[in-house]
């Protein structure tokens, strides 16, 4: 035990590192451009308060698009576009260009649903107060859905975390890389196990920080 | 003064063209509680929302002093919406926000000053009588303390024309009667016109002075309460105080 972590303790804790980074760092980005996006799927839908049904269902079908693309082949697909942004292709941080362009359609459909359980009845009070539709968007519909934006936020951190691991398979860093490199390459089991252990520690931590913080945070259980 | 002037209103949906009002007018004074008592499905409800402006009229017209509400846009149909408060069957208050944020919402919409916003909040709070709950969330608080708290809300932007849609549907016996009373409070004291929509009839005969009786989609009858109550013209009316006398 001592010598094995004394082999490989410091690999093991920057490949939590990395991974930890190549989470966090998609997952923010990938909500500075979901969100938006998932407003707008909600705002513009038949029936919502700015209905453009036209523009949802191109909107929406883009959105489709780039989801039903399998992780690996988008990451391959946007390679030039990944040179352009981070400047490589290689490394944990050029990993982060195709995790936040495969997560943002995630998250745009996440949030969508979270928006989407808003009684409609709590807009239609809005309006008749006289709110202006950003008015509704930023005071009623992303406040009133905060739990449930929250819990959102735990799927799609974990998600994101599980595609790291195929960026770690082609040299991106993090514990699939470790997982990859030792397990599969080098028939180490043992270290394998380890990353396993270690991903397993780490889905468990961000489910339950968020499920603390989202039941917190939801007033209507008291 | 509120005049409802042929109003029509006609839903499109997947079976065809469904008539929800037809032809109907009324006039509403200032300083009314104007009872409108129906059946589920009579057209009530539409009513309610081309009065609050959440449906357009299909035809028709309707004036708030004199002033044509179906031909507004933009910020001069949300200032037309402030004066009027509106009270929702189910509260449709944000449950994320303590009671004093939300009757603060209204008041918070436009350029404000905090002091100002915090003395009016805690003003309408013990005009309702909630003065004790402003911390508290809407979870926390039984459907009479709810509707209490929608109608602060309503009253937030000191409205010319209070509108409730079944204000007292979801309450008990006693929270009916107390609520009632409030609103007759707001009324005489304020000076505050009031619409309830209602299919008890108990609520018009208590508080409303005139009321009008719609079924399937029109005004059958309409005058003050007191001779309807007395002597009832239509089929409807007679029928709905029939019941209630057996």
């Amino acid at each position: 035990m001592q010598a094995f972590l004394n082999e490989y303790g410091m690999l093991l804790l920057g490949g939590v590192g990395e991974t930890l980074f190549m989470t966090l760092a998609p997952t923010l980005c990938a909500y500075l451009l979901g969100l938006p996006m998932g407003v707008l799927l909600t705002v513009t839908k038949a029936g919502g308060i700015a209905e453009a049904p036209r523009f949802n269902a191109v909107f929406g079908w883009l959105v489709n698009i780039l989801r039903s693309l399998p992780f690996m082949i988008l990451m391959i697909f946007i390679i030039p576009f990944t040179r352009l942004i981070a400047g490589t292709s290689i490394g944990a941080t050029a990993a982060c260009v195709p995790l936040t362009v495969a997560a943002a359609p995630f998250v745009a459909r996440m949030v969508e649903q979270s928006l989407e359980e808003i009684d409609r009845g709590t807009v239609e009070a809005a309006r008749c107060m006289g709110a202006t539709n950003w008015q509704i968007v930023t005071r009623v519909l992303l406040v009133e859905s905060v739990p449930s934006l929250l819990r959102g936020l735990s799927i799609s951190t974990i998600t994101i975390l599980g595609y790291t691991a195929i960026t770690g398979a082609v040299g991106a860093g993090g514990l699939g890389n470790i997982a990859f490199r030792f397990g599969y390459q080098r028939y180490q089991k043992d270290l394998m196990y380890v990353t396993i252990l270690l991903l397993i520690l780490l889905v468990c931590l961000i489910q339950g920080v968020f499920n603390r913080i989202a039941r917190h945070a939801d007033k209507r259980s008291r | 003064m509120i005049e409802i002037e042929h109003l029509s209103k006609v839903f499109q949906d997947k079976n065809g063209r469904v008539m929800a009002l037809e032809d109907v007018s009324a006039t509403i004074r200032d300083g009314d509680i104007f009872g409108v008592i129906g059946m589920s499905g009579a057209g009530k409800s539409t009513l309610l929302r081309c009065l609050c402006l959440l449906e357009k009229p299909t035809a028709g017209r309707i004036l708030l002093d004199g002033k044509d509400l179906s031909a507004l846009r933009g910020s001069e149909l949300r200032a037309a919406r402030r004066r009027m408060g509106v009270v929702f069957q189910g509260y449709n208050l944000l449950m994320q926000k303590t009671v004093a944020e939300n009757v603060a919402f209204p008041l918070k919409l436009d350029k404000y000053d905090k002091a100002a916003v915090a003395a009016r909040v805690a003003e309408l709070l013990e005009l309702v009588g909630l003065a004790d709950k402003a911390a508290s969330y809407p979870s926390q608080l039984s459907g009479g303390q709810k509707q209490r708290v929608a109608l602060a809300r309503a009253l937030a932007s000191d409205p010319e024309v209070l509108l409730c849609d079944e204000p007292t549907s979801a309450l008990d016996p006693l929270t009916t009667r107390s609520v009632l009373e409030l609103l007759q409070d707001i009324n005489r004291k304020l000076g505050v016109t009031i619409v309830i929509i209602t299919h008890e009839l108990d609520v018009v005969r208590r508080i409303c002075n005139r009321m009008v009786v719609i079924d399937e989609s029109r005004f059958v009858e309409q005058g003050d309460t007191a001779a309807i109550f007395a002597d009832p013209q239509s089929r409807i009316a007679r029928l709905l105080l029939g019941k209630k006398e057996d």
